[in-house]
């Protein structure tokens, strides 16, 4: 293996040589194949590119990667990433993690890593449902929700995994589907360009214990009435022929979506990524029902502000403009305070 | 008191100016206790009364006892704080068993801690706290100032806060900066009692209070007012004088545990020249590393306090798998919390440095007091077979030494390193003999550059054939990019696997290695050759163990000392040393943690010794105990 960095690499780069043992038909297939074809646009050498995960499903994604990964523990791959992260600026680090692992057990760590804006491209694939211990409703799933641990239905309400990372401060927030695969790489685009943390829940398909999940958003006939496409600057519609829009009603906090025809066009609603409140991309995270109509996908928000790792760089820097030769340093540092000697 | 012996009489004249001289004793050892209440700024007194000591040349140790509230309600007894420093012309091992003179700033203080006082010490007070209300807070039914049941002791009764109000009349403050200076004027009388100099603590009210000029000139009045009362009072017939002591040459600073070891953390990434990550949740007693560390980026020391215990030791894994040195501090509770994360760093064979200030337990127990229970947790608390390194620091200067050998272990053998300290050292305070950073250890390594495997592969389970370690290779090194986890990995390739020969193999291996590690042997002391009993112990039981052994010898008793500093993996030789002994005493602040390890592991019939009062073995107790084992020989 040449030290050398190949100026152009293709997805087969980025295969790892570990056979790949998600169930047949898994959703993850889809996100692997997708990333692997989208890494080498980004031009960043392999070696600089880690990938991080927790435990479930969704946790084994770095074994698939030829680049450097670590597979830790449940919930805790955003900490662990943050240590990575913030002592080394050079690297590229995404987090790869679940409903359960993010949402359930590391959900401490995931809002903190988003208030921190620390450097990292957070992907959340959400299957609703703990498909590596087969079978267990998760955080996400819905209220009622009838599984081997929940035989008469589950009684705890889900989180709203868009709503929960902006409450958390996100800076940049996204939802995508794992078989569409163009939109899955325009999003993970606008991922990796952010500076600073990048929140993506990718819907997910498992076939084996909640298969259909999202198939309201996938299927030819329903998606168009489903499914709304979110683009910057772009008035927020709905319909194959974009018979609905969404508007914001006088006197209402939330959004609504009405027929078009119905509607003053000034009254329709343009998506503003950038905008400063978050409170307009709450509002949007609230569209979807229980049943997913309505639902967007796209970049609800994506705004600038200062990441953990530059804040943190920057102290260091201008400390160490003042350092010496460091032992030189050192030996002043032992020698400070109230100091004596003896003869 | 044996050491606590006057010396031959007046020894020249120290008084100021002005004065009429008073007689000067010479003492070879003090003990003093500053007790108030917690607001009082008790421990700052005794830290300053400690830097003029440190000054005269004294040897020195300090014992801060300090309630967990930060506040508790003024004047009651769960509110009092004390500080005890002992000084001395010789060297001495710990802040003695009990203080010969006690500084009681209020009822509470004194019902606090007079138990503590021998009969015949001196007795301190301050009797403008003395006051109905103060006294029935405490459940004094009378005035113990007047109705005589301090008889057996010598008390001197000074009206400090009035005195200092007094003092302060002509300054522009408020009476509640006036009354607050009162810990400065009892710093003063102290000061002159026992001729410390005063300068350092001019200085160091210059600095504090920079930014208030008239709180300078208030608090160094208060001290001069003290002072001046010990000149003057007839309450005082003599003073005192501790000669310095016999001390090796060099440059020394009083040191607390908790500052050694961040020190030592310091000075251990300029040796690795390697960055330093500290990742920390607060906690009583670690809190200060965290707060040393955060001072020193310009050595490169990054500091993340974390969202909690978890997420701290995931940012040093995250750091250590990134190329840094990973540390994380704490006390039990948050190594509690680690334990899954120190079984991952076990797994990927990274460094890891786990610093547990232990506190008494278990839960929330006695947070600001100290213990010796977190020993099996170190040394097992962890799922799976997941043996790590631990190294136990024996004093408060020994914190840096030993911060630098656990670092040495971590990055030289690739594994995570429990380093444990405790209340007693990390806020105990004692001088350092500064030592010269070209003798500390050399810690730098080597990343793995390229492939390693003779079929021009990279192998990332190959191992060092002589540590064990597998190559460390941080990303970012081109060629060398792998994944690792906590799924059990195969031999050499790091792979997963589910193979049971190669489980076996790799459980066997992480054992190994750790077995691996090369650490000096124990070294027995035994001045006369002829013990046949040994007194060994671990942590924070150096000073009162050797104090004991040491009033031992003197009376001729013959014993034989040692302490250990790696508890994982113990020294080679010592299942010999314990077996040439007819008795092998271990004394521990838990309930045989160690003793059982070492019968288990040597079969010895240890005889073990122990106390969970959240206080630290005193010497007399330990001396006691060990000659009862010594006659029954």
């Amino acid at each position: 293996m040449s030290n050398a960095v190949p100026v152009q690499l293709s997805a087969k780069d980025f295969k790892s040589d570990q056979e790949v043992r998600w169930c047949p038909g898994c959703g993850d297939y889809a996100i692997l194949a997708a990333m692997q074809t989208f890494l080498p646009e980004l031009g960043i050498p392999r070696e600089r590119t880690v990938f991080v995960s927790g435990i479930g499903c969704s946790s084994r994604f770095p074994y698939y990667l030829n680049t450097y990964g670590m597979h830790s523990i449940h919930g805790r791959a955003p900490a662990i990433a943050t240590g990575l992260s913030v002592s080394r600026p050079d690297l590229t680090v995404w987090v790869v993690t679940g409903d359960g692992d993010a949402l359930s057990i590391g959900g401490n760590h995931l809002i903190h890593a988003l208030r921190r804006n620390v450097n990292l491209k957070i992907l959340l694939f959400n299957n609703k449902i703990y498909g590596l211990t087969k079978g267990q409703y998760s955080p996400t799933s819905e209220l009622g929700k009838i599984t081997k641990s929940t035989p008469g239905g589950s009684s705890d309400a889900p989180f709203n995994p868009i709503s929960l990372a902006l409450g958390a401060e996100a800076s940049f927030v996204a939802r995508t589907i794992d078989s569409d695969r163009k939109h899955l790489q325009s999003v993970l685009r606008q991922a990796a360009e952010h500076q600073g943390s990048a929140f993506v829940e990718i819907y997910q398909n498992c076939n084996i214990f909640n298969d259909g999940a999202f198939e309201v958003l996938k299927d030819p006939e329903t998606r168009d009435a489903y499914l709304i496409r979110l683009e910057h600057g772009q008035p927020i519609t709905l319909g194959n022929d974009g018979s609905h829009v969404v508007t914001h009603p006088a006197g209402s906090f939330g959004l609504a979506v009405r027929e078009k025809a119905d509607v003053d066009p000034a009254e329709v609603l343009v998506h503003d990524a950038h905008a400063e409140d978050p409170a307009y991309a709450f509002a949007l995270s609230r569209l979807a029902g229980p049943d997913l109509r309505h639902t967007p996908v796209g970049v609800f928000r994506s705004v600038r502000r200062p990441s953990y790792d530059e804040l943190v760089r920057n102290q260091l820097d201008a400390a160490k403009a003042k350092a010496g030769e460091p032992e030189a340093d050192l030996a002043a540092l032992l020698n400070s305070g109230d100091t004596w000697t003896i003869l | 008191m044996a050491e606590h012996r006057e010396g031959t009489g007046p020894a020249g004249q120290l008084s100021e100016p002005g004065h009429p001289a008073k007689e000067i004793h010479q003492l070879d050892r003090v003990v003093i206790r500053f007790a108030g209440d917690s607001g009082d700024g008790m421990q700052l007194t005794g830290d300053r009364f400690t830097s003029e000591t440190a000054q005269l040349g004294n040897d020195i140790s300090t014992l801060p006892n300090f309630p967990a509230e930060i506040r508790a309600p003024a004047g009651t007894l769960p509110g009092v704080s004390s500080f005890q420093v002992a000084f001395a012309d010789y060297d001495i091992l710990t802040p003695g068993d009990a203080p010969n003179v006690l500084v009681a700033m209020n009822p509470a203080a004194l019902k606090a801690n007079l138990a503590d006082l021998p009969k015949g010490g001196t007795i301190i007070v301050n009797t403008d706290e003395f006051t109905k209300r103060n006294l029935q807070k405490v459940g004094y039914d009378g005035n113990p100032l007047e109705d005589g049941s301090l008889a057996g002791w010598d008390v001197h009764k000074v009206g400090l806060t009035s005195m200092t109000v007094g003092a302060l009349a002509d300054h522009t403050i408020s009476k509640k900066d006036a009354e607050r200076a009162k810990n400065m004027c009892a710093l003063g009388l102290l000061s002159w009692l026992y001729s410390r100099p005063h300068a350092s603590t001019m200085a160091f009210l210059e600095r504090k209070f920079a930014a208030r000029p008239e709180l300078v000139a208030a608090n160094k009045a208060a001290f001069e007012a003290g002072w001046s009362f010990g000149e003057t009072t007839e309450s005082f017939a003599v003073r005192y004088e501790v000669p310095p002591a016999q001390m090796a040459p060099g440059n020394y600073r009083n040191i607390t545990g908790n500052t050694a070891l961040a020190l030592g953390l310091v000075a251990a990434g300029v040796r690795a020249q390697l960055p330093v990550v500290l990742g920390a949740y607060p906690i009583t007693p670690a809190s200060d590393i965290l707060h040393e560390l955060s001072k020193h980026k310009k050595f490169g020391v990054t500091t993340v306090q974390a969202e909690d215990e978890i997420a701290a030791v995931g940012v040093a894994l995250g750091a250590s798998y990134g190329g840094a040195l990973g540390i994380t501090s704490t006390s039990g509770p948050g190594v509690a919390l680690k334990s899954e994360t120190i079984s991952l760093a076990v797994a990927l064979e990274l460094p890891l440095v786990v610093v547990d200030v232990q506190r008494a337990g278990p839960s929330t127990g006695l947070p600001t007091k100290t213990e010796q229970a977190d020993l099996s947790m170190a040394l097992h608390g962890r799922h799976g077979e997941a043996p790590v390194a631990v190294v136990a620091a024996q004093s408060p200067v020994d914190c840096f030494h030993a911060a630098i050998e656990a670092c040495r272990i971590a990055l030289t053998y690739r594994t995570p390193v429990i380093l444990l300290s405790d209340g007693y050292v990390a806020n105990g305070s004692e001088p350092w003999l500064l030592p010269e950073i070209s003798d500390l250890p050399d810690l730098r390594v080597e990343f793995a550059s390229g492939p390693n495997g003779e079929d021009g592969k990279f192998y990332p389970y190959l191992r060092d054939p002589q540590t064990l370690a597998r190559p460390w290779a941080v990303p970012g090194t081109p060629g060398l990019e792998h994944r690792i986890g906590g799924l059990e990995k195969a031999d050499k390739t790091g792979d997963i696997s589910y193979d049971p020969a190669n489980h076996d193999f790799m459980v066997r291996t992480r054992a190994a290695r750790i077995e691996a590690i090369d650490v000096p042997d124990v070294v027995v002391e035994d001045p006369s050759g002829e013990a046949k009993v040994l007194v060994l112990g671990w942590g924070s039981t150096y000073g009162p163990i050797g104090a004991a052994a040491r009033a031992l010898r003197q009376r001729g008793v013959n014993i034989a000392q040692a302490h250990l500093r790696h508890l994982n993996p113990l020294p080679k030789n010592l299942g010999e040393v314990l077996a040439a002994y007819d008795k092998v005493v271990l004394p521990e602040m838990n309930l045989g943690q160690l003793a059982q390890v070492l019968r288990a592991r040597f079969l010895v019939d240890i005889v073990s010794y122990n106390q969970v009062r959240g206080l630290p073995f005193t010497s007399t107790q330990l001396e006691t105990m060990l000659e009862e084992v010594i006659k029954n020989v």
